[in-house]
């Protein structure tokens, strides 16, 4: 069971927490100004990383907050943790 | 290929075993295919089976990173039903249950297909509703499909809590008779042994390290033993779909995920059927060596560490505790992982990718085993024609695009 | 009758004698032995049949690696299955039992199998069993009945399991030599130190062995120890604890056994608690296992491993023969002879077969009088039931080959011993990969991946004094990792290593080839031999996984403790690779087997899953309500009266609404209080209607998509205040809307200023609906104007109930006048029985959700989720007129995709039937042509049906290809059971259509006209 430093709460288990995937996923601004494609590419279409990813989780049983974790999906190691509208980190740090 | 036979098994019997041909040659790859097939699993071995069967294509090469039938093939709970919502899921994996009923004798290796029925039970009026949509559909599209209670359940299944006073309680389940269970292993050699018997190349140690391409065409793959050309490319390997798309310049839309999957130690017969439930959470069922063999859902978080987290086995022997609570003092030998890739609607996608001569199969998510020779069958077809079979048609890429999703998840019973 | 106890000596308590049986045999023991000594004790040479060739197999081990004494212990409810006799406590009563054998496992009449055991090599079931097409079935019948190893219960368990969750800074695995010592370093530092060992009692391989520590017997060590530890506060000390399994981020489970040892009249309380462990560091001090020599019928009962002979005369004063010989490859030998010699036992011999043995044992040896064999093997063994005589033979130069045949040796005990494999199970499970260490021809640990660290026999440290001192050092270094400084302490004097190097020998060279020799077993539970590993590689399958799984090697409730290593080395031989080469297997949880229960802990029966009860939930029982379940709530279906089915109660619900009052408990409704000044925006942004002219005081329908497009929820959304909106949802969608919202909020819209708090269980609401609802609501709600012009359809106002601040909303799922009253659910119960009683002269009726469900099908409003699945836009339920085109939403540019904008997609229709009694199943599929051949093409599915009381018909909504343009068509339901049910499309309204456009499905919510009669109908009072 992975533990995640929450940035309110604290290091949790796992079980207290709810993936939300990949991070840094944008909504396109304007939906009508992109093709069908672009548009599944936004809903569908992810990087699916082997290695180093930037995902968001929300402390969903605790202070239902969403933050950002760079973790390794081989290894399962947390790089970092850091909140919502952080910049990626830049992961060679 | 020597055939084997009760009679080949005395035979050699009789000089102490020392005669027996290899299953399968160890060649070196040759520089240049007309086809390759990367990953050998089950429906890789297929694709290449089929391939030299039915399509004529014998320079064939199937190229393994680790050792043949190591990824999902290796560590599923080997399920093989058809009683799928949507036609066009149902029909494929009707073709492929078709397949595997004659796939013993087809390729002269016992895979122990044993038809000894599932059932998806159903713990709410929805499930209820649901179970009987699909089973409806299933008797129109032809495949075999039964509405069971919950006493002719206890009849057939005398150890299961039928109990209505349970937590969710059982109301009924779909039984599909003709599905069962497979020997996961035995598939993968008996495919590769037919498979090399017919000319194909098995290479197992040989990594995948690039997609090379010219002009939008594919001509060939670097390998962890050298550049090999082809200019037909299959790539078949589940949960590192996206790393392979990902060579070859292209996204994906399916995330790999830790699928979990423990068994008992060997007891006797004690459950004669395969029983499955998305409401409680678990599947179960009893292999020849009388191991219960268990499994659940997928870990949430993405994961490529053919591992999970222990919370997900606790809900999983919960869920049987509450379904067999006979099963309470039984106890868990070996536990392990695979990385399933997950699709948005719970299909595959089968069929051409942006690069030319480059096809891809995966998708699968949780319930490829069962798919394994209709899977190959049809993947083979894409490769020889350049172009899907209309069994696989459905299952593009383009659907993520048009919107046309084949949705399994939404209405039943898709879970493994 | 092999074995017998010993006069004297061992950790047994002979003044305390248990009684047990033996499949029903009574014999006797002492408290402290195993079920396996007592068993030898007691004579017993024959414990099990194997599984392939039913060959009599006798005990090999003491501990976790025994693949062959597994026992059916005790019976009925508490029976326990597939039990290790070497790790079962003795206890008063036990009865234990063989499984396989018949009659009997001592007498087998199926051995016949070993007779024809040249037609049964690895993987022959792949090869055969083939014909005819349809006999697989038949013959799994067979091989079915012949496999296990015990008993499922017939009963439900009837013991309870605990779990908990423990947070240390170090976990200390396995409490030998090295374990102590680490626990000892680390308590002293101060640190929070768990100490768990599988055992009985700690001490480990000290328990089994006679050696000293600090000149006195290690016994008395442990004992120190122990009582120092104990003494600490941060110190937990687990015995009968096994930690099985090694997680991410240093997690670890470990099971600790609290009644299996004792008699039922004692076993009190929990039977096993499963510990979620969260450890900052971990020190594996697992020791090691003993590996056997693979040789010619090897698997005689009598040929045990040196160390389980040592351990059973030291720890458990048995002797598991009369007269033995010792075979092994290294020092381990000597000892084992030395123990058996000092406890009277004939030593006939040790056959080593290093052929020039030196160092302090081998004189050791050579000083007590034991004939030594150097340079010679035990190629083959004599006897069957029991071992009679060995044969020995002289080894070639170069150890590959046999010379010349030595002199046999009679004896019914055969101490073997291969070397060590140091227990790096957790190791590998905790990511590690172990490394070969050719020197001591064992895998090591590898190095860390996680916060761990090995000391003592589990790193390949074999004598004492190297495991008190590395286990200090381990102990001191995780306590300091976790900021803990232990003071310096001077380590105990024992016995420091003075072994001389083994000869690796994976597989004795026979007499004859090994395809041709008597079979050489290298996993015994799965019968796997030598044969079948070369057999294996002749065939191909050479990568090691591929060996395993052909053979079974390692398949066995040992998962490969004793057999595995072996396997390897003789692969590695065969291909004439290095082994480190051929490479180990990963290790996988469980360590050894957990139960189930343990595992699911509480988490079953009622605590499945957390079930969810309305304020008026109390009210509902009494009255007798059927329930069902929805989500994890109970709502009540429907209320029989005596003698009532469902149908007909449902029907009195459905017409009480329609001619008087019907009350429905509706507080399992989602609901989300939506605060601040942009409360509208995200309105506008999740809905797909427009909600920026809401007024104060009024309700709105809306509809949520998922951002593919398809309808995800549905509900009211009402304006409470300028910036405050109570949005409802569906019962089992509450949870993921809010999350969704929440995310959107906090992900993407973060610079809107907007609070969300979920508060479904704060209001319990009660739905009055039917034509004097007004005149029952106005009774309880006085304060405020319910007038039609005062109150309008869709409006919302704040009043008093039952005394308290309360809510009263004029919406309707029915098409019946409807009020719907919230009170904070404390008030629920208050204000249902203000609500019955009030409503008694008006003929209140309570309904449930069936009633609902058939009420709201009338008017053709759609229940997500039901009419529904994930694949249904708005469009297909015809609420078109719902979705804005004149601002942006999740999901609406999905809709604009090529497949969503398709004019034959599924839409929402009407169904009659023709027989206006028969009602369609739900779930039945529709076809245009009821017959045909397979498969009939399906145009649609009934995802509604009902026997309408106030329709006075069956009526059904359904999905339809390109239904809105079929209406007036006919379309067939062909059933499971033979029926063909035709039936005609129409609107999916069947009660006062409204006179708006067909295909306006904006609707939803609609009163029917006030058709209040003069004076409520006399019977309708609900009992």
């Amino acid at each position: 069971m992975l533990q995640l430093e929450c940035p309110w709460c604290g290091p949790r288990d796992e079980e207290e927490f709810t993936y939300g995937g990949e991070a840094h996923i944008t909504r396109p601004p304007e939906p009508d100004a992109v093709s069908d494609a672009a548009w599944g590419d936004y809903l569908f279409f992810h990087t699916n990383t082997r290695g180093l990813q930037s995902e968001q989780w929300c402390h969903s049983h605790g202070c239902r907050r969403w933050f950002n974790v760079a973790r390794d999906t081989v290894t399962y190691r947390i790089h970092r943790v850091y909140r919502m509208g952080e910049p990626r980190p830049g992961f060679d740090a | 290929m020597n055939r084997y036979s009760i009679l080949s098994l005395v035979r050699n019997a009789l000089s102490h075993h020392e005669n027996w041909q290899q299953a399968w040659r160890s060649p070196e790859p040759k520089p240049r295919y007309d086809a390759i097939v990367v990953g050998g699993g089950g429906h890789g071995l297929a694709t290449a089976y089929y391939l030299a069967k039915n399509h004529g294509l014998t320079n064939v090469a199937v190229l393994e990173k680790g050792w043949l039938g190591g990824g999902n093939t290796g560590r599923n709970t080997t399920i093989v039903r058809s009683n799928y919502l949507w036609d066009e899921a149902a029909w494929l994996y009707d073709k492929s249950l078709r397949l595997w009923e004659g796939l013993t004798r087809d390729i002269n290796y016992n895979v122990m297909f044993s038809q000894r029925g599932v059932f998806n039970l159903a713990h709410t009026l929805q499930d209820v509703r649901d179970t009987w949509r699909r089973v409806n559909a299933n008797r129109l599209n032809g495949i075999d499909a039964e509405f069971v209670t919950p006493e002719q359940i206890k009849a057939m299944v005398p150890a299961i809590n039928t109990s209505p006073d349970a937590r969710y309680p059982i109301l009924g389940a779909s039984l599909q008779r003709r599905a069962g269970v497979a020997r996961h292993d035995g598939v993968a050699w008996g495919l590769a042994r037919a498979a090399d018997a017919r000319g194909v190349d098995i290479i197992q140690n040989c990594e995948v390290t690039g997609i090379r391409r010219e002009d939008g065409r594919v001509t060939g793959v670097e390998t962890s033993r050298g550049f090999i050309a082809a200019p037909k490319v299959g790539v078949v390997v589940a949960g590192h779909a996206s790393v392979l798309a990902d060579m070859a310049g292209f996204r994906l839309p399916v995330t790999s995920h830790p699928l979990q999957a423990l068994v008992s130690e060997p007891v006797k017969p004690v459950l004669d059927s395969v029983i499955m439930s998305n409401q409680v959470h678990g599947y179960v069922s009893q292999s020849d060596k009388g191991e219960l063999v268990i499994g659940a859902g997928i870990d949430a978080y993405q994961g490529y560490g053919q591992r999970g987290s222990f919370p997900v086995v606790e809900h999983t022997l919960a869920a049987i505790k509450e379904l067999f609570p006979i099963f309470s003092r039984m106890r868990m030998l070996r536990q392990w992982g695979g990385i399933v890739d997950v699709t948005p609607d719970a299909c595959p996608i089968l069929g051409k990718t942006p690069v030319d001569g480059l096809y891809f199969n995966c998708g699968w998510g949780t319930g490829g085993f069962k798919a394994t020779p209709g899977s190959g069958w049809a993947f083979a077809h894409t490769i020889a024609h350049d172009a899907p079979h209309e069994l696989n048609a459905p299952f593009s890429l383009d659907r993520f695009v048009t919107g046309h999703l084949i949705d399994e998840h939404g209405a039943a019973g898709v879970a493994h | 009758m092999s074995g017998y106890r010993l006069a004297s000596g061992g950790r047994i308590d002979r003044d305390r004698r248990l009684e047990f049986t033996f499949n029903g045999r009574p014999m006797a023991g002492y408290a402290g032995d195993t079920l396996a000594s007592a068993l030898i004790a007691n004579g017993v040479d024959i414990v099990a049949r194997s599984f392939k060739y039913r060959r009599p197999r006798g005990i090999v081990a003491a501990g976790a690696e025994e693949p062959n004494a597994i026992l059916q212990l005790g019976c009925g409810a508490r029976t326990r299955p597939v039990q290790r006799a070497t790790q079962t406590e003795l206890h008063y009563g036990l009865s234990a039992r063989t499984v396989n054998g018949w009659p009997s496992a001592e007498t087998d009449l199926t051995a016949v199998l070993d007779r024809a055991s040249r037609l049964l090599p690895a993987g022959f079931y792949y090869k055969t069993f083939k014909w005819p097409a349809s006999g697989w079935k038949h013959y799994e019948h067979v091989i079915r009945a012949g496999a296990g190893l015990g008993y499922a219960p017939d009963d439900a368990d009837a013991d309870r399991y605990d779990r908990i969750n423990a947070h240390c800074d170090v976990l200390v695995v396995g409490a030998g030599p090295a374990g102590l010592s680490a626990a000892l370093a680390a308590g002293y530092s101060g640190a929070r130190v768990i100490l768990a060992d599988e055992g009985s009692e700690f001490g480990g391989s000290l328990l089994s062995a006679a050696e000293h520590i600090d000149g006195a017997p290690s016994t008395h060590w442990i004992a120190r120890v122990r009582a120092e530890l104990a003494a600490m506060p941060e110190v937990t000390l687990l015995p009968r604890a096994t930690v099985f399994g090694y997680y991410d981020h240093n997690f670890l489970t470990l099971v600790e056994r609290l009644t299996d040892h004792l008699p039922a009249t004692d076993a009190i309380g929990p039977r096993e608690r499963l510990w979620r462990l969260r450890a900052k560091q971990v020190v594996i001090a697992t020791g090691a296992i003993e590996r056997p020599l693979v040789f010619g019928n090897n698997d005689r009962p009598g040929v045990m491993l040196a160390s389980a002979v040592s351990s059973y005369v030291n720890r458990y004063g048995v002797a598991p023969g009369r007269r033995a010989v010792v075979f092994a490859n290294n020092d381990n030998g000597y000892r084992s002879a030395l123990d058996m010699q000092r406890a009277g036992i004939d030593v006939a011999g040790v056959v080593d077969v290093r052929t020039d043995p030196s160092g302090a044992w081998h004189e050791a040896a050579r000083a007590a009088g034991l004939r030594v064999f150097a340079g010679h093997v035990v190629p083959d063994a004599r006897g069957r039931r029991r071992l009679a005589s060995v044969r020995t033979a002289r080894l070639s130069a170069d150890a590959g080959r046999i010379e010349d045949e030595g002199p046999r040796l009679d004896c019914d005990l055969l101490a073997v011993s291969g070397g060590w494999s140091p227990v790096v199970h957790l190791q590998s499970q905790s990511g590690a990969r172990p490394r070969f260490d050719t020197d001591r021809a064992c895998f090591v640990p590898g190095d860390p991946v996680q916060a761990e660290r090995s000391a003592g026999a589990a790193r390949g440290t074999w004598d004492t004094a190297g495991c008190l001192l590395e286990g200090n050092e381990a102990g001191v270094a995780a306590a300091s990792a976790c900021g803990f400084e232990a003071p310096a302490t001077v380590l105990p004097s024992a016995a420091a290593a003075d072994e001389q190097p083994l000869l690796p020998c994976w597989l004795v060279p026979g007499f004859k080839p090994v395809s041709r020799g008597p079979k050489q077993f290298v996993d015994y539970q799965n019968d796997t031999t030598a044969a079948d590993l070369h057999l294996a590689i002749r065939e191909n399958y050479t990568a090691i996984e591929h060996v395993k799984r052909y053979t079974a090697l390692g398949f066995g409730t040992d998962q490969g403790k004793l057999g595995n290593i072996n396997g390897m080395g003789i692969v590695a031989e065969k291909l004439g690779r290095p082994l480190a080469e051929v490479g180990t297997t990963t290790f996988r949880p469980a360590y050894t087997p957990v139960t189930f229960g343990a595992i699911a802990g509480r988490d079953v029966g009622a605590l499945l899953d957390a079930t969810r009860h309305t304020p008026m939930h109390a009210w509902h029982v009494a009255r007798g309500a059927v329930f069902e379940n929805v989500g994890q709530w109970k709502r009540a279906r429907y209320y029989p009266r005596p003698g009532e089915t469902m149908q007909q109660a449902v029907d009195r619900e459905c017409l009480a609404t329609h001619h008087a009052v019907g009350v429905l408990d509706y507080s399992t409704l989602g609901k989300i209080d939506i605060h601040g000044p942009d409360a509208v925006t995200l309105l506008e942004r999740v809905y797909t209607n427009n909600w920026r002219k809401l007024a104060v005081g009024r309700c709105r329908y809306g509809l949520m998509l998922d951002e593919d497009g398809m309808v995800m929820d549905d509900g009211v959304t009402a304006r409470l205040a300028e910036h405050h909106y109570l949005m409802t949802t569906t019962t089992g969608g509450a949870a993921n809307v809010m999350a969704r919202l929440e995310r959107w909020l906090q992900t993407e819209w973060t610079d809107l200023e907007v609070h969300l708090t979920s508060v479904t269980d704060h209001w319990a609401t009660v739905s009055v609906a039917g034509p004097y609802s007004r005149d029952l609501v106005g009774e309880l709600c006085a304060d405020v104007d319910l007038s039609a012009e005062a109150m309008p359809f869709m409006s919302i106002r704040e009043c008093t109930a039952v005394g308290v601040a309360a809510r009263v909303a004029r919406v309707s799922f029915t098409g019946e006048l409807s009020f719907e009253i919230s009170v904070p659910a404390a008030h629920g119960q208050r204000l249902w029985e203000a609500v019955m009683a009030a409503g008694e002269r008006y003929g209140a009726t309570p309904y449930g959700t069936e009633a609902m469900h058939v009420l709201r099908a009338e008017k053709g409003f759609v229940i997500v989720g039901q009419d529904t699945d994930g694949s249904v836009t708005p469009d297909d339920l015809g609420m078109a007129g719902l979705v804005s085109t004149k601002k942006d939403f999740i999901g609406r540019r999905s809709l604009a995709r090529p497949h969503l904008q398709r004019g034959d997609r599924r839409q929402l229709v009407g169904l009659l039937t023709d027989e206006p009694a028969a009602v369609l199943p739900e779930g039945a599929q529709l076809v245009d042509v009821p017959d045909g051949p397979l498969p009939l093409p399906m145009v649609g599915w009934v995802t509604s049906s009902y026997a309408s009381a106030r329709v006075g018909r069956s009526i059904a909504l359904a999905l339809v290809d390109g239904g809105r343009d079929r209406i007036g068509q006919r379309v067939f339901a062909p059933l499971a059971d033979g029926r063909v049910l035709a039936a005609r499309i129409t609107e999916p309204v069947f009660l006062d259509a409204p006179g708006r456009r067909p295909h306006d499905r904006t609707d939803r919510n609609a009163e029917r006209p006030d058709r209040r009669p003069e004076r409520p109908p006399a019977g309708a009072v609900d009992a």
